[in-house]
């Protein structure tokens, strides 16, 4: 080998060595990630676990909540989330149907784009304050679950909102330009070919919003959820238990914070079954429509 | 490439009238008039940007779409102006159907993108609706490939099958007029050969406007050829005529390659 | 062939409106029902959007009318800039949030150094080195991390985290801004990670087409070209990452201690804007200064995080390489 055939190849190994190390390293990055999830759902499973039985899931707390289950708060939440769901999916679906197909380009739509990105991002405490500022203060509607569902839905609503444009953007201008030049109106051609086309863009972006509003304290901390309450509610004007906030006080709060332990776990356990269940629907929703040869 | 069965008389079914249209201020197209016969196949002909797609999209008003343009001028159809007061585009888009550059089905069944177009306009009744969908894929000549599968998606179709379920998608309107903007550029030359023989059977019923960036096909296909450039109409004629004995010098340079 | 059925089925249904479907000397007009139809359709789609905009608009509205209410019995200079948060002293309340801004600072500059590495490194891991079958199970576990609510992993911290730190590093307690800086990032790196992909995943193969073409292998298109290519939506993923670091409330109220002190060691508490606003907000009456005092607080943090998203939107749009040349 001459030298500069020697000098060459250690070049390239060089370079080969370089390549190894980098990939190494995003690879080591990853597993940290997924490590530090799987650890963690693992680790919450293995606590939670034998908390979970049927009393745990349908019987009211008891005993300074050492004992008994956590029935009202699954409802709460259920309530809190469905009422969430009711405000923001048709706003936001009919919001971002006119975004998409009826407004023209220009500098206002591109200031209200730029507005729901913004609020996009907002703290959820924000909403918090917000909703009690109007909802339950302005509207007199006190700590409700109308104040909290009031306050979840908008918290929610920037998302669905993007999350459906997004999904109509995505179906090809050349379908509602075969719909139209077959004689059908623009409202025709919305309801028959766009949005069917963007259904599935649609619901992953719904419920990846309604799971976040499962899983959120800060809006209903003050407007909606209480630690404790005898009955389950009769009327949306009354307060609630919420499994997030239920965890967050028996966690920092409680009168017995060693004992409940247990059931804190359980809590735990049931929430993120409730909104990892809903974000693995979403994936795979979205997976499916992927594998089918849609366009 | 003359064919036996035009008829003897010529009777207009469009006629287009000092025709001017504008992006914003720019005019694209130039004081043109024409007549485009009643079942016979007219080719739009010319280089690229010449304003013959354009042209083409002013007859069922696809241009409306686009923000900022403007007419002047009419466009009759059998004597009724299309660009007239009150005039919904809807309306005209169901007597003149159009047939894109790329095929584009709806993500549906073959069935359901035939029966679109009637669906919409009040047929419900299944039995009907059959008849429709199984007379215009006979006439796109797609039935005997598709008959027993018409719940497929239309998406699994090779290109060919789905350009010619593109018109049948526009027959089963049974327009009057049948716009094709460049319906092979994105064709095989086989599925090419087909639409071409498809078109010029669907002329015995339809009339056909088609708009070709490639000669020989206008040549092949058509009755009456227009050529364009740089939005405005050189020449217009019988088809044979313009290609052997063309009346301008603009004209002969395109054809004998010289640009374009 | 029924030559006009079609046709006459419309004229049918335009008689049968009291419209003319013959032609007219004015033109066609087989109009009425449908576009009476449209403009309906038209009208009420652009009502919800109205909706959805006021009510974004509501939101601002409100917070800075509660908030803005401090600043007439208290100075907005003393709010910013001290450090003296004794908002339940009887005789002398004090709203300085210094403390405060400083925590949150802190907490997000800390998150921001453990998740951009992780966020990108997997962003790159993803785009550039994973087999797409691999792939296709990685990306829906980073997202499956982002879901998990605030409060759960705020509970992990306290619970487990804690503990552990105290004890292995012998420090008086677990609840610090470390801790709460560890799980932010947790929170952060989805965030970064799915934007800085996606980035990845929009740079034209062209240009890595033409790098391969000159013999590079692939690490050094990644690096010399690819994220190059990316960097503008990378950009954008860290600053909302950190956005999302910085505005998170459970997490730093359970986990970063609750004192109001600007710290001065890893190891010490900290009580950033959102923990604040959360922790005293249900105790306050409704009217006072000190609630008051709150919104103010939230509007700095509003401030704060609006800063951010308009940072990123900035990125994006400014150092957007422009796409590969059409024919």
């Amino acid at each position: 080998m001459s030298n500069d055939q020697a000098a060459y190849t250690r070049h390239l190994r060089s370079r080969k060595i370089k390549e190894l190390v980098a990939f190494s390293l995003f690879r080591l990055t990853a597993v940290i990630v997924i490590g530090s999830l799987g650890g963690i759902i693992l680790f919450l499973f293995m606590q939670g676990i034998s908390a979970i039985n049927w009393t745990f899931l349908t019987d009211v707390p008891r005993n300074a909540m050492t004992q008994g289950g956590i029935f009202p708060a699954i409802v709460g939440t259920l309530l809190l989330t469905a009422g969430a769901m009711l405000v923001a999916l048709p706003l936001g679906v009919a919001s971002a149907i006119y975004l998409s197909e009826y407004a023209t380009e220009g500098r206002i739509l591109t200031i209200i784009r730029l507005g729901i990105q913004n609020l996009a991002g907002v703290p959820s405490v924000i909403f918090g304050l917000f909703g009690l500022a109007l909802f339950c203060v302005f509207f007199k509607f006190g700590i409700s679950v109308l104040s909290g569902s009031l306050t979840l839905g908008f918290l929610i609503l920037p998302t669905v909102i993007s999350a459906s444009e997004e999904a109509l953007r995505q179906v090809p201008a050349t379908f509602r330009e075969a719909s139209l030049a077959l004689g059908a109106t623009r409202w025709q051609t919305i309801r028959k070919v766009v949005l069917p086309a963007a259904l599935p863009g649609v619901l992953t972006g719904s419920i990846l919003g309604v799971g976040r509003a499962a899983g959120e304290t800060a809006p209903i901390m003050f407007t909606a959820a209480t630690f404790y309450t005898l009955r389950l509610p009769g009327s949306p004007l009354d307060e609630v238990m919420a499994l997030p906030f239920h965890i967050y006080v028996l966690a920092t709060a409680g009168t017995h914070i060693e004992q409940t332990r247990p059931l804190q776990y359980g809590t735990v356990l049931v929430l993120i079954t409730l909104v990892l269940g809903m974000c693995l629907s979403a994936i795979i929703i979205r997976a499916r429509m992927r594998r089918k040869k849609r366009w | 490439m003359v064919d036996s069965k035009v008829p003897n008389h010529r009777e207009p079914v469009l006629q287009v009238e000092h025709l001017n249209f504008y992006y914003g201020d720019f005019k694209a197209l130039k004081d043109i008039s024409m007549d485009i016969q009643r079942n016979l196949v007219t080719a739009f002909i010319g280089p690229s940007g010449c304003g013959k797609s354009t042209f083409l999209r002013l007859f069922n008003r696809m241009n409306d779409l686009i923000p900022g343009t403007r007419v002047e001028g009419s466009v009759l159809l059998d004597g009724d102006d299309l660009y007239g007061q009150g005039v919904d585009p809807a309306s005209i888009r169901r007597r003149i159907g159009m047939v894109f550059q790329k095929p584009n089905p709806f993500p549906k069944s073959i069935y359901a993108n035939v029966a679109y177009g009637p669906r919409l306009h009040g047929i419900k009744d299944r039995s009907r609706l059959d008849e429709v969908v199984e007379n215009a894929l006979k006439s796109a000549a797609l039935w005997n490939e598709v008959a027993d599968i018409l719940n497929q998606s239309a998406m699994e179709l090779s290109g060919g099958q789905q350009q010619r379920l593109c018109i049948a998608r526009a027959l089963a309107m049974e327009p009057e007029i049948l716009l094709m903007d460049e319906p092979t550029s994105a064709l095989d030359p086989i599925a090419t050969a087909r639409i071409e023989e498809l078109v010029k059977e669907l002329k015995t019923h339809y009339t056909v406007v088609i708009v070709t960036h490639n000669m020989q096909q206008a040549a092949r296909v058509s009755d009456e050829t227009a050529f364009f450039y740089m939005g405005e109409l050189i020449e217009m004629g019988n088809t044979e005529k313009l290609f052997t004995r063309p009346g301008k010098a603009q004209t002969e340079q395109y054809i004998t390659g010289r640009f374009g | 062939m029924e030559a006009m059925s079609i046709s006459d089925t419309a004229a049918e249904a335009a008689r049968g409106l009291g419209v003319k479907a013959e032609k007219p000397a004015g033109g066609v007009h087989l109009t009425a029902w449908t576009e009476r139809g449209d403009a309906t359709a038209r009208r009420f789609f652009t009502a919800t959007a109205l909706i959805s905009l006021v009510i974004m608009t509501l939101i601002m509205i409100f917070l800075f009318q509660e908030g803005l209410g401090l600043f007439k019995t208290y100075s907005i200079t003393d709010f910013l800039f001290t450090n003296e948060w004794y908002p339940t002293d009887e005789a002398n309340p004090a709203y300085g949030i210094l403390a405060l801004i400083m925590g949150s600072i802190m907490v997000t500059l800390l998150s921001s150094l453990i998740a951009i590495p992780l966020g990108v490194g997997s962003a790159l891991y993803l785009s550039a080195v994973a087999r797409p079958r691999v792939r296709e199970w990685v990306k829906p576990g980073i997202e499956l991390l982002a879901s998990l609510p605030s409060v759960v992993l705020g509970f992990v911290g306290m619970i487990v985290i804690a503990p552990f730190m105290q004890k292995v590093l012998d420090i008086p307690t677990g609840l610090n801004i470390l801790n709460a800086s560890f799980i932010l990032a947790l929170m952060a790196i989805p965030t970064i990670s799915s934007i800085s992909e996606d980035a990845m995943y929009n740079v034209p193969k062209e240009w890595l087409e033409a790098s391969y073409a000159l013999g590079a292998n692939r690490w050094e298109t990644v690096w010399n070209v690819w994220i190059p290519g990316a960097l503008s939506g990378m950009g954008t993923g860290v600053v909302l990452g950190m956005a999302r670091a910085m505005g998170e409330t459970m997490v730093v109220l359970m986990v970063a201690g609750g004192a109001a002190q600007i710290p001065t060691s890893l190891f010490q508490s900290a009580r950033p804007l959102p923990a604040t606003i959360a922790a005293e907000m249900g105790e306050t009456p409704v009217g006072t200064e000190h609630y008051f005092a709150l919104f103010a607080i939230g509007i700095v943090l509003f401030l704060m995080t609006l800063a951010f998203s308009l940072l990123a939107a900035y990125i994006s749009k400014r150092f957007q390489m422009k796409g590969s040349a059409t024919l």
